[in-house]
Parts: C-alpha cells; sequence; structure tokens
C-alpha cells in the first residue's frame, strides 16, 4: 500500500490501486455478519423470566431470618429489594417499601456489604418494611442476579421467577406500576 | 413550532444539496455551463439552513419542550443549563444533526472562500460534498429525526447519562466532530481532482489549510477527550483502547499522513496517487469510526444508537461513499502515478517513512478494533487491549520517531546524513544522557524506557530546524512544524513517565487517619453526604500534603444520580508542575476490618499532565502552520489578482 517510488508502484502492477477498494469490501463483508447476527447484549432483560439464582443468605440482623432463593417459591409474588445502609437513594426509597408493605405486599431484603449496628441503625431511622433479611457480605447473590448497583427490586411470582427489573430507588410515583407488576405475577 | 421550523429547515437544505449536487454535475458538461454560477451561493445557503436547524434543536433543549421525543428521552427539567444545552447533541439523533451540520456549514465555507482551485475542479469538489452530505440528509431524516413529537407530552423527561453530564461533554464532541467531518472537505477535494484529473501541486496547496483546520479539532478533541476519561471514569488511565477512542485515533492518524504527503506534493509535485488516496481514506476513518461506534456493533460507553436499522443505513451509506471514491480512485489512479523522483535520503524520503510508519499504525489500530468482531463471527468473545496495541504501535512508531529526528533537516530531493550530523550528535548525546538517567532511577519496563528515552532525544532534535535561522523572519509554518513535534516529545514524555512511575495505593481509612502514596501523605478528615441539582453524593474531605509542603484539601466525590439512576465518581486531582495526585473515594469498606472504614483509592502520577499539554502544543503548532500558510496563500491570490488586473487594462 506504500507510495514509495512511483517507478515501482508502476511496476509492481495495477492491482495495488485496487488494494485499498478489496480490503475495504472485506470490511463491509465482516460487518454485514456482525451486523446480522442477533447479539445478546440487553443486560436487564434478559433476567426476565428466569428463576431466581439459587442462593440461601444468612441473617442480616441477629434474630431474624436469612433469605434463601426457597423462601420465594411459597405460591405468593414476592418483593425482593436490594439495598445497603451506605446508599443514599435507597433512603429516598424507604417510605414507599414501607407503604407496600402496609398494603400486604411481602418485601425481602437483600442486604448487600453491610454490617449488623449500621443496618439496624439504618432500618430504625428509615423503617423495616422486610420480612427477611439476606446479607450478601461478598456482593454474590448481586453479581448472580446481575444488578449493576444498589437499590434494586425485583418481581418474584409464585414459583420464584423473575416478572420485572426495577433498576434504581422506587420513587411515590412508581407505586401504582409496582402493584399492577406484582398482579401480573400473581396470574 | 420551534421544532417543526427546524425540520422545515433540514428538509430545505436537503433539497438545495440535490440542486447542488445535479447543477454542479452538469455544469462541468458543454451544455450545462450555464449553472456553474449558482453552485457556489446554493452551498453557502445550505450551510446557513442547517445552521438554523441546528440551533433549532438547542432551542427545544435549553426550553426542555418535552413535547419533542428527543428531549422527553435525553433531557430533564431539573438539570443545569449548560447540560440542556450540551444534551442537544448527547444523543444519536442531536449528534447526526451536528454532523451534517458542521458538513454543509465546511461545504458552504469552501464555496464562500477558496479561490486556489481551478473553477471545474471546485465545482467537482462541491458537487462531491453535496453527495456526501445528501447521504447524511437521508439518514437523518428518514430513520434520525431529531425533531419528531411525542404525544401524549410526558410530565417529565428521562434525564442524561450522567457519566456524561460534565463540562468536558458541551465541547468535547462538538471539536472531534469538527474534525470528523472537516476531513469530509478533503474527501470531496480528492473527488473533485480525480474527475477533472488536476492531481497536482495546486490542489495539494488548496487542500492543505482545509485538512489542518479538521486536524487541529481532532488534535484538541482527542486530548480533551483523553482528559475528561481520565478524570470521569475514576480509573485512573487516560487511554482504554476503547473502540470509540480508537475512532477518534484513526482519522488523526490518516490525517497526520495525509498533511505530511500533502506538503511533499504542495512542493515537489511527487506522491500524488498516494495524496489522493490518503484524502479519500481519512474522511472514510471518520465515518467507518462513527459506524462502528454508533451501529452497537462494538459495545462501547459511546453507542447511543444500538439499532440494526440504523446501523445497516448507515453501512450502506459507507458503501456508496467509500467505496465508490476507492472505485473512482483506481480507475483514475492509473493516470496521476506519475511524479518527481527523489533520492532515500531526502526530505521526501522522510516523509515517505513518516506516511509508511503512520499509515501501518493505522491499520493495527483498524485491526485491533475490528478483531473481536472477527472472532465472533466464529462464535468467541475477545477483547483486545494494550497488550496488542502498545507493542504492535511501537514497532512503527519508534522508526518514524528516529526519522523525525532528522527529517525536518533534511533537503528536498536529495540530501546527505553528513550535512545533518550536528543535529544528529546532539540528540544521540540527549538519548545517552537519558538513558543514563533513567538506569539510575531504576525499575522501569521496556517500552515506557524506549518512550523516555526518544521523548529526550526527539525534544532536542525538534527544535533543530530553528538553528542558525533569524527567529524573527522565521516562517510560521516553520514554527507550527517545530512546535507539533516538540509536542510529540512532551506528550510521549507524559505517558512514558504515567506508565513507568505512577504509585497506586488502595486503602481503608478511617475518619482522621492517613496513608503516603509516593511523596504524598493524605488525610482523611470526614465523609460527609451532599446533594447537588439532580443528585446525591458522598463527599470526602481530604487534605492532602506534599513531602513537609502545606496541606491541600482535596473533596472527591461518589455521586448517585436519580434521573436515571447510576452511580459515579468525581475523582479529585492536585496539580503540582510535576505530577498529579488523583483520588477517589470508593464505598464505605466492607469486611471485618470495623466500623467507619472508607475505601480510597490514591494515585501519584509523575508528569502525567504533560500527556495533555504535549497534545495542546501539537494543536497550537497546527494553528500557527495554518496561519502561516493561509497568510502566504491570500498573498498569492492577491498578487495573481493584481497581475491580472493590469494585463487587463494594458490589453485595453
Amino acid at each position: 500500500m506504500s507510495g514509495t517510488g512511483q517507478d515501482k508502484a508502476a511496476k509492481t502492477g495495477r492491482w495495488m490501486i485496487w488494494l485499498p477498494l478489496v480490503l475495504f469490501a472485506a470490511f463491509v463483508a465482516l460487518v454485514m455478519i456482525g451486523l446480522f447476527r442477533p447479539a445478546p447484549r440487553e443486560v436487564a432483560s434478559t433476567l426476565i423470566d428466569k428463576p431466581m439464582p439459587e442462593f440461601d443468605l444468612p441473617p442480616g440482623l441477629p434474630g431474624r431470618p436469612g433469605l434463601a432463593s426457597a423462601d420465594l417459591k411459597g405460591g405468593e409474588p414476592h418483593l425482593v429489594n436490594i439495598f445497603a445502609s451506605w446508599c443514599l437513594p435507597c433512603r429516598v426509597e424507604a417510605p414507599q417499601l414501607e407503604r407496600l408493605a402496609a398494603m400486604g405486599v411481602p418485601v425481602e431484603g437483600i442486604s448487600v456489604r453491610d454490617r449488623t449496628a449500621d443496618l439496624q441503625q439504618f432500618l430504625a431511622t428509615y423503617g423495616d418494611p422486610f420480612e427477611r433479611i439476606g446479607a450478601d457480605d461478598d456482593g454474590q447473590v448481586q453479581l448472580a442476579l446481575g444488578s449493576s448497583g444498589v437499590p434494586e427490586t425485583y418481581v418474584i411470582d409464585g414459583k420464584g421467577v423473575i416478572r420485572y427489573q426495577h433498576i434504581g430507588e422506587i420513587r411515590a410515583e412508581d407505586i401504582p406500576m409496582i402493584l399492577e407488576k406484582l398482579e401480573e405475577a400473581r396470574r | 413550532m420551534i421544532a417543526e421550523f427546524g425540520l422545515a429547515a433540514l428538509w430545505l437544505a436537503a433539497a438545495l444539496a440535490a440542486f447542488q449536487l445535479i447543477a454542479g454535475s452538469l455544469a462541468l458538461t458543454e451544455r450545462g455551463e450555464g449553472l456553474a454560477g449558482a453552485v457556489r451561493p446554493v452551498a453557502v445557503v445550505q450551510g446557513l439552513l442547517t445552521a438554523i436547524a441546528f440551533v433549532a434543536l438547542i432551542l427545544v433543549f435549553a426550553r426542555t419542550d418535552l413535547s419533542v421525543k428527543l428531549v422527553a428521552m435525553n433531557s430533564h427539567s431539573m438539570k443545569p443549563l449548560i447540560f440542556k444545552i450540551a444534551g442537544a447533541w448527547g444523543n444519536h439523533e442531536g449528534s447526526m444533526l451536528l454532523w451534517v451540520t458542521v458538513m454543509s456549514l465546511a461545504g458552504g465555507f469552501v464555496a464562500l472562500v477558496e479561490r486556489r482551485l481551478p473553477e471545474r475542479t471546485m465545482l467537482a469538489t462541491l458537487a462531491g460534498q453535496a453527495f456526501v452530505s445528501l447521504g447524511f440528509y437521508a439518514f437523518l431524516l428518514i430513520s434520525s429525526n431529531p425533531f419528531e413529537r411525542l404525544d401524549p407530552v410526558p410530565a417529565e423527561g428521562n434525564g442524561l447519562n450522567p457519566l456524561l453530564q460534565d463540562l468536558g461533554l458541551a465541547f468535547h464532541p462538538p471539536t472531534l466532530y469538527l474534525g470528523y467531518v472537516g476531513l469530509s472537505v478533503a474527501f470531496s477535494f480528492a473527488i473533485g481532482a480525480l474527475i477533472t484529473r488536476e492531481v497536482g501541486p495546486a490542489f495539494a496547496r488548496a487542500m492543505r489549510p482545509w485538512v489542518l483546520a479538521a486536524w487541529i479539532f481532532l488534535t484538541l478533541g482527542i486530548t480533551a477527550g483523553s482528559y475528561w476519561a481520565y478524570y470521569e471514569l475514576g480509573w485512573g488511565g487516560w487511554w482504554f483502547w476503547d473502540p470509540v477512542e480508537n475512532a477518534s485515533l484513526m482519522p488523526w492518524l490518516a490525517a497526520t499522513a495525509l498533511l505530511h504527503s500533502a506538503s511533499v506534493l504542495a512542493a515537489r509535485n511527487a506522491l500524488r496517487a498516494w495524496t489522493v488516496m490518503l484524502g479519500v481514506v481519512a474522511f472514510s476513518m471518520s465515518m467507518i469510526g462513527t459506524f462502528l461506534v454508533r451501529s452497537g456493533i462494538l459495545t462501547s460507553v459511546h453507542a447511543f444508537a444500538v439499532d440494526p436499522e440504523r446501523g445497516s443505513f448507515i453501512l450502506v451509506l459507507l458503501a456508496i461513499y467509500i467505496g465508490g471514491a476507492l472505485t473512482l480512485f483506481g480507475l483514475r489512479a492509473a493516470t496521476v502515478t506519475e511524479g518527481e523522483r527523489f533520492a532515500p535520503v531526502s526530505r521526501e524520503g522522510a516523509l515517505v517513512i513518516n506516511n509508511v510508519a503512520l499509515c501501518a499504525i493505522l491499520g493495527i489500530v483498524l485491526f485491533g478494533t475490528l478483531y473481536p468482531l472477527v472472532t465472533e463471527a466464529f462464535d468467541t468473545k475477545v477483547s483486545v487491549g494494550p497488550p496488542y496495541f502498545n507493542p504492535m504501535g511501537a514497532v512503527f512508531f519508534v522508526p518514524m520517531l528516529l526519522v523525525l529526528m532528522v527529517g525536518p533537516l533534511l533537503r528536498w530531493r536529495r540530501d546527505s546524513l553528513a550535512r545533518v550530523r550536528p543535529a544528529i550528535i546532539a540528540a544521540g548525546l540527549a538519548i545517552l544522557a537519558a538513558v543514563i538517567a533513567v538506569l539510575l532511577v531504576g525499575g522501569v519496563g521496556v517500552l515506557p524506557f524506549i518512550g523516555l528515552v526518544l521523548a529526550v532525544g526527539l525534544a532536542v532534535a525538534s527544535v533543530m530546524p530553528l538553528r542558525g535561522r533569524n527567529l524573527r523572519r522565521t516562517p510560521l509554518a516553520v514554527w507550527g512544524m517545530v512546535l507539533a513535534h516538540l509536542g510529540i516529545a512532551v506528550a510521549l514524555f507524559g505517558m512514558a513517565s504515567e506508565s513507568a512511575f505512577s504509585v497506586e495505593r488502595l486503602v481503608a481509612l478511617r475518619e482522621g487517619e492517613s496513608a503516603t502514596v509516593g511523596p504524598w501523605t493524605v488525610r482523611l478528615d470526614a465523609v460527609e453526604p451532599v446533594a447537588g441539582p439532580n443528585w446525591t453524593a458522598l463527599e470526602a474531605r481530604m487534605t492532602a500534603r506534599y513531602k513537609d509542603g502545606g496541606g491541600s484539601m482535596l473533596l472527591p466525590q461518589a455521586r448517585s444520580f436519580w434521573a436515571p439512576p447510576q452511580q459515579t465518581t468525581e475523582s479529585a486531582l492536585k496539580t503540582r508542575w510535576n505530577g498529579q495526585l488523583y483520588t477517589v473515594l470508593g464505598g464505605e469498606s466492607p469486611g471485618q476490618t470495623g466500623p467507619g472504614r472508607w475505601q480510597v483509592r490514591l494515585w501519584w502520577k509523575p508528569f502525567v499532565t504533560l500527556i495533555w499539554y504535549g497534545g495542546l502544543l501539537i494543536g497550537l503548532g497546527g494553528v500557527l502552520a495554518l496561519i502561516g500558510r493561509t497568510a502566504s496563500d491570500i498573498r498569492r491570490v492577491i498578487a495573481r489578482d493584481k497581475i491580472a488586473y493590469r494585463r487587463e487594462r494594458q490589453n485595453r
């Protein structure tokens, strides 16, 4: 492809002139293959309609039950909330979780990389809507779920299958939508 | 209303582009010569119309008009105004409109001022520019309409990717786009010259300032982008060989090669076909890079439009333009390959080595960027990183730097190395001193070692062309070259020093505790929550002391945005003349270390800032060269007009 010495280029033949076009054609062919192959790039939606990964977390607070994936297969839909005492948006969403719990929605918690004392203080300050809290101290369950951060909330149906993933905090206006998702999960 | 107005301006501009293409092509034939006068004004009006459309888009974003779909998807009423405006191009549709705007403004500007080329070549060039614009108008209007309305109007917008909510975003993409799309002018010039077979020094002189201008923007855009990634992503790195970075580097490499080969063509009428081909390749690289990034075919943070339909649309455009231009090149190049001859040791010879090396690096980067795609076709996912790019690039970069040390001193046509011996000796001594110094420090890897040593040698060699000159009468273009080459040395020193001498520490600190990193002592004073307009954050207050010096305060943050929800780190930097302290606050430390510990990441990066100062120097060199060249071209045009005027009077 080099232009060193015009006379040389003239001798080595005219095909050199077409080389860029040939390379470009190869590029187009390659890209066509890549473009028309269905590629699994969606992160969030792959979780939908998949069963919850198997896990059995120790209790986050002494004297309270921990959380295992088996707990979520009792026939009732559950909300599973991933949270942490060090996470600021979790404080924002706490009242909404309380309201949902007051409406009779079973809310389960997975606390990520947290400590008992902080957790107790967090729940004392911002309210405690949780039936069970599993302590995910090394973040393994969070990883297995493919969750990208805290807070994140999942709607799980009675068979332990993920029906909806909510990234970020639940705000007041999200509550009707969450209730609807729970209703769908009941069916 | 504003949105409809913008859309109307866009349609009108597209219609004018179609007219410009037809009129420009017909004007090249005998019967259509009467149309020639219309082409330039149409190009100018077309440019203005797209500018109006772009201003309209900025207005709807500034007012957060949520009835426009694009605003609702990408903005939020609570955002600070500057980020609302920047949001106009921080998304797929808006950035494509920016692309089209820059392209037609550049075409209009060329039509307005360019007088150096034969008029026929000019007409072909403007027709070519219209032809390329037309495809992007079609893309914009058919599959990425930025002014689409939304019904019903939502109560609130979706927000903007928080990573992009930074002042860097306000200026980095427009700068890069001026560079990418500015190269379209070189592309059109190449097409025009191929059509009329007027490839010669006049063509090179006319094209060079446009390439230079685009190249300056590319240089500054890449420099700014690198700094932005450095402080915003919070990973302490400044270049990641991410597809999007490569997409900006490839046109830069091609444009750099083009600048150098154009100067051979302008001065010596050699490398004709090669220069034309680079003109085509440079803008092709802009388009390919944009396509790779935007089609979502390579996953990247910048992939706004992960959409196969749009991807195939751009691919068709690429096939038409690049394929068409390369076919035209193949058909016509045979008639333009002949040029002046030169000896291997000569200015031309050195520039040919520069060109070959730059193109080889371009090939390496392109291959590395596409390689994951190749393996994916065979169902294996790989990612290609620094272990490939750095050594492979160095194979060509190192010889190029060695040639760069003497190349600018050589004469055109034929020269001997003996004549430039003093310069070679000076650079050699500098290199020797650097080798000894680095060996004394010790513990430096191979590539950083080569980088440090060559940077010192090149810094000395780059100012050699000024030796023996009267500095006041030295042309600006020479100053520009010297500064740009010095900038390469400065940036290289920064890169090598960063990779050789950086110290990194990850510590878990309680409030009141200290940690040391390199010559710094950093104390964590407190961690407190703070709130911004659309985010909340934990902010660490740290006091950093350099050796026994006074303390300075650093405030790194871990931010949580809520629209859309995402966490970002805001690093805090303390810059000294000899490097930068880089601090990042992680989360509260997990595990059994007891309560109240915070993860803090500290880096001491000696001379890291030279990377970006070098980039600025390179850009500044380009600016000086551009001013110098334009001034002398204007003088030449004025002189030519005077002569023509006198002749006319004498004939009368």
